[in-house]
């Protein structure tokens, strides 16, 4: 496994994770490698066509790829593929779920997640770092008012949502980050991609134990490559497993 | 001479005549060759494989014999050109993959899809050898920044590479973006891709061994692309959109299927031989797999998958249809290729065999269209029947006439005294710091994702992109570091190709050697004018013997690339553009350095000689963007002394693995005044920016215009460095050991960039202040004029 993850305190403790391979998956490569950095068990890898998730599986990661805005065939796969049935099943059970980017994006086709995600505000794709604030505690977020940094790269990461379902994602405290300036402030300039609210990614599942969000924290776990904020996002992964499989305590 | 019987006649086919012979492009002298060399007239469809296999796109008739006065070997060099792409040895028995090509003519007609299927086509160049690409890179030419289709065709390129390229989850870390009136009716889009590969498992485009299945797997053939080769060889007039229908059309979702598929097919080792249906399609590519191994090759195309209903051969023969590769597979791995297709969700067929007769026969029954009709009971009979080599090293080869156009002097020069001078030396450098070819190209590449994958170490924006790719073997992973830069700078080329060539070759380096990478290995896009007139070819060879130079001296190897003419639209050519891309290899990543300034209190040395005076200011963007033309002083061209860059380059290597550079900064587009910008505002921004305080009291004369030429020319061989105070002195005995001129220039710190010098024609210290913020506020608006705010 890649030796080059250096956030991580070591040794690091058991976490099965597993991740999603669909046909249009391109940050699977970065998604594997942090995970195998922030546990001792490197990650099962699942292709979509699989019907049931590796035993004992603890957290199922959905890495990014198309977006469904450019490519119909590609979101009507992930709805219909037969993996997304077990993502379910280990969803109601409390286990831990991560959609990052166009994994997100899947997350919210599928059901597991309420809202969308359109075409960013000025119409283009948009890379480069954002920062984020943590605005929920749950499965992958320890701290509220955390600020971290971490790479952005989507066409289709604008999150729209009624105005009921935001009254109920913000009373039911399940807006999980909102891009924020450097000093952490929730502020119009930082919100590139015209999101409703600033919001960057959402909790969902009966114990906030899924989070879907556009920024990529997998890609953000190396100083070398820029940052390694994204670190603490899977620690805090390892560290809900370790408190007990339901994370019930959370809420 | 070889001869054979001609097909029967195929039904619908219309007779060959001499305004059909002329509509495929081919000149009488070319159809003689075609008729001596198969001994009969050939038919309409052989008729339309020879016009794409004789286009300049295919056979490089024009260039074939001046681009082998280019070094093509090297002890990394696995593979010269000739093949898909160049393979070069990075070490512990891994190879870097790489090729950079052109889609200048399609990306002009239609600029997404243009763009974006240049991007496909050279990726499948690069995984078609068995290599996983890690990194693309483009370079663009447009017309100029207030042209009227400027803003359309930046827009859509930029949409069209991104589009491809971030769906594929190939990084795009790095580039190059100039603006000239020259390239108002033909633009310059140059894509570059790099794999890598096991050196023990590349794949060639080769047909070998008889009685081997061609397969044919991808997307299905559709009537798009006809003739795109013999387009891509052609002058545009007013009336180009109406080439349309020859236009691709990219899908980068089957192309990363594709992609997927053929690295799983290299690892079960049913792969015999592999080529991409790029140019001239489903034609180029199996003639050409055939003329490599020596074999040859029959195929059957009623068995072509295909997405038009009542294809001709013509058409199924010349479609240049995306995501499309031709393989012949391992005896009895035929059901191993359909397997992994099949997983892929991609076509695969069985459509014909590897021969042993020299010869390239097609085969297909006429009126039976396998969409429409019950399987066929009929015999397929020969459509074309002929010898490999007629269609290979049988193409024309040139040997154009060549002239020197003199008028290029009368046109560009300059008198000194009309060369325009500042009044405020540091309101001068905001405006070229904020001018479309000098500044920031972030509004570009934040529509690529430069991350995906995560090995991206120093994204775009710094001298030279660098990458980590964790190269696995045996169940361990070693860590290869890769740098890329591409440039080309066609304003040096207009006033001497052979100089241009040579300062592209050495730019390139140099940028690399300053991001701490040794140059392994080149690529080439030879953009040029209509090689029919003697200035073009001139300006092509000249420009090949440039580059040839400059490789020898820096030790370098050119080891794939491209060739495009016919660069024009109504007799007008572009600026002679021979696009360079290097491929750099550091030993370590602690190697790596960056060109902005890291922290206060380090030493800036200027490292080689400071100014040649006016010439450096020859086809400079500061005499360009004030007389509005390519312009030299007194009609002085721009030189490069070869030798000494060689010394800087190797100095700035050397210092870089000994760890001695803060930062370094190659000194070109804009001069040394622009540089010392860039090195104060060029890094991310939650780094912090910092400044410098810069004294040139260099010993140069003084006058205005010599100040000008310090400030704004180009001169090559020119690198900025900031070293640690400690350093400073060890640095300093390394470049005077070297022969490399040095000089100690300022401190870095504050938030703001001053550059004292004496300006005697004001008789007082005039210095440059400039606020970081607005340094970095001009560099980012540089396109808004363009595409508006962002």
């Amino acid at each position: 496994m890649p030796n080059w993850v250096e956030g991580y305190a070591t040794p690091r403790p058991s976490m099965r994770a597993c991740v999603i391979v669909f046909p249009g998956s391109n940050a699977d490569a970065e998604m594997i490698a942090a995970l195998a950095g922030a546990a001792s068990t490197p990650p099962t890898v699942v292709w979509h066509t699989e019907t049931a998730l590796p035993a004992d599986t603890d957290l199922v990661a959905i890495p990014g790829g198309f977006s469904y805005g450019d490519y119909l065939r590609c979101g009507a796969l992930a709805k219909v593929s037969p993996i997304v049935p077990a993502i379910r099943e280990h969803a109601a059970k409390g286990r831990l779920v991560l959609g990052v980017c166009n994994g997100f994006q899947i997350l919210t086709e599928i059901g597991l997640l309420p809202g969308g995600l359109t075409r960013n505000r000025q119409m283009r794709f948009e890379c480069g770092d954002r920062y984020i604030r943590v605005a929920a505690r749950g499965a992958f977020t320890r701290t509220v008012g955390a600020v971290w940094r971490m790479p952005v790269a989507h066409a289709e990461g604008r999150y729209v949502a009624s105005p009921e379902l935001l009254e109920q994602l913000n009373g039911e405290d399940r807006v999980a980050v909102r891009y924020c300036d450097a000093r952490g402030e929730v502020v119009d300039e930082a919100n590139f991609n015209g999101s409703a609210e600033s919001i960057a990614g959402i909790y969902g599942g009966p114990y906030r134990n899924i989070l879907g969000l556009m920024p990529h924290p997998e890609r953000a776990v190396d100083p070398r490559t820029g940052g390694a904020d994204g670190v603490e996002l899977f620690a805090a992964a390892v560290a809900t497993l370790a408190g007990g499989k339901s994370t019930s305590a959370l809420v | 001479m070889t001869t054979c019987p001609p097909p029967p006649p195929f039904p619908a086919d219309p007779p060959v005549t001499e305004a059909l012979i002329r509509q495929h492009k081919l000149s009488d002298d070319e159809y003689a060759r075609i008729v001596s060399a198969i001994g009969r007239e050939p038919t309409f469809t052989e008729l339309g494989v020879f016009s794409v296999m004789y286009s300049e796109h295919c056979s490089y008739k024009s260039s074939r014999r001046h681009l082998r006065r280019l070094p093509t070997t090297g002890a990394r060099v696995i593979q010269g050109p000739g093949e898909n792409a160049g393979v070069v040895d990075i070490g512990d028995g891994f190879a870097a993959v790489f090729k950079m090509e052109s889609h200048n003519h399609p990306s002009f007609i239609e600029p997404y899809q243009g763009a974006a299927t240049g991007v496909g086509g050279i990726l499948r160049d690069v995984f078609t050898m068995g290599a996983r690409p890690i990194a693309l890179l483009n370079a663009l030419r447009f017309g100029a920044a207030d042209h009227k289709r400027t803003p359309e065709l930046l827009r859509g390129v930029v949409a069209g590479i991104g589009g491809y390229g971030n769906c594929i989850g190939v990084p795009t870390v790095g580039g190059d973006l100039q603006f000239d009136a020259r390239y108002d009716g033909n633009i310059l889009v140059n894509a570059f891709a790099c794999g890598v590969a096991r050196t023990d498992a590349i794949f060639y485009g080769k047909a070998s061994g008889v009685g081997n299945a061609i397969l044919y797997i991808g997307a299905k053939t559709g009537r798009d692309g006809i003739h795109g080769a013999t387009m891509a060889s052609d002058e545009f007039s007013n009336d180009g959109p109406a080439n349309r229908p020859t236009m691709q059309v990219g899908d980068p979702f089957v192309g990363k299927l594709l992609l997927e598929a053929c690295l799983e097919l290299f690892q079960s080792g049913a792969v015999e031989g592999i080529q991409d249906m790029g140019a001239a399609g489903l034609t180029s590519s199996s003639v050409e797999m055939g003329g490599r191994a020596a074999t040859g090759v029959e195929i059957d195309l009623d068995a072509v998958p295909r997405r038009a209903k009542r294809m001709a051969p013509y058409e199924i023969l010349l479609s240049e249809s995306q995501e499309r590769m031709l393989l012949v597979a391992k005896p009895g791995a035929e059901e191993t290729v359909a397997t992994i297709c099949k997983k892929w969700e991609l076509d695969s067929a069985i459509i014909g065999r590897v021969t042993n007769t020299q010869r390239w026969v097609v085969l297909a029954t006429p009126d039976y269209d396998p969409l429409s009709d019950p399987p066929s009971k009929r015999k397929p009979q020969v459509v074309c029947d002929l010898p490999l080599d007629a269609l290979t090293e049988g193409a024309p080869a040139y040997d154009r006439p060549r002239a020197t156009d003199v008028t290029v002097f009368h046109r560009a020069r300059i008198e000194e005294g009309d060369v325009p001078i500042p009044a405020d030396w540091g309101a001068e450098l905001l405006r070229q710091l904020g001018s479309s070819n000098v500044g920031s190209r972030e509004w570009v590449w934040r529509q690529y994702d430069h991350v995906v994958r995560g090995g991206t170490l120093v994204r775009p924006g710094s001298d030279a992109a660098v990458v980590r790719v964790p190269c696995e073997r045996d169940g361990q992973t070693i860590d290869k570091f890769l740098a890329f830069a591409v440039d080309c700078n066609g304003r040096h080329c207009e006033l001497s190709a052979y100089e241009g060539g040579a300062m592209a070759v050495a730019e390139v380096c140099r940028n690399l050697v300053c991001s701490g990478a040794e140059p392994i290995g080149l690529t080439d896009c030879l953009n040029f004018g209509n090689p029919e007139r003697p200035e073009i070819m001139d300006q092509l060879a000249s420009a090949i013997d440039g580059i040839a130079a400059a490789c020898r001296a820096l030790g370098v190897p050119v080891v794939s690339g491209n060739v495009s003419l016919y660069n024009e639209t109504d007799g007008r050519a572009i600026l002679p553009t021979p696009m360079i891309a290097a491929v750099g290899l550091l030993k370590s990543e602690h190697d790596i350095v960056t060109s902005w300034f890291k922290g206060a209190g380090d030493v800036v040395l200027l490292l080689g000689e400071p100014t040649s005076g006016t010439r450096g200011l020859a086809g400079s963007d500061y005499l360009s963007s004030h007389v509005g033309r390519v312009a030299a002083v007194g009609g002085k061209h721009p030189r490069i002394d070869l030798d000494a860059e060689a010394a800087l380059q190797s100095l700035v290597l050397g210092l870089a693995r000994e760890q001695r550079l803060v930062s370094a900064h190659d000194v070109s587009g804009g001069g040394l005044a622009v540089a010392l910008a860039e090195c104060c505002v060029s890094g991310p921004i939650w780094s912090g920016d910092f400044g410098a305080r810069v004294d040139l009291d260099l010993s140069i004369d003084r006058g205005r215009l010599d100040l000008t030429a310090l400030l704004f020319g180009e001169d090559p061989s020119r690198v900025i460095i900031s070293v640690r105070r400690d350093d400073v002195a060890l640095v300093k005995d390394r470049a005077v050991r070297a022969g490399v001129p040095v000089n100690q220039i300022g401190v870095t710190g504050g938030h703001s960039l001053s550059i004292g010098f004496v300006d005697e024609s004001a008789a007082a210290q005039a210095a440059i202040r400039l606020e970081l913020s607005d340094v970095r506020r001009a560099r980012s608006k540089c396109l808004e004029s363009i595409v508006g705010a962002a």
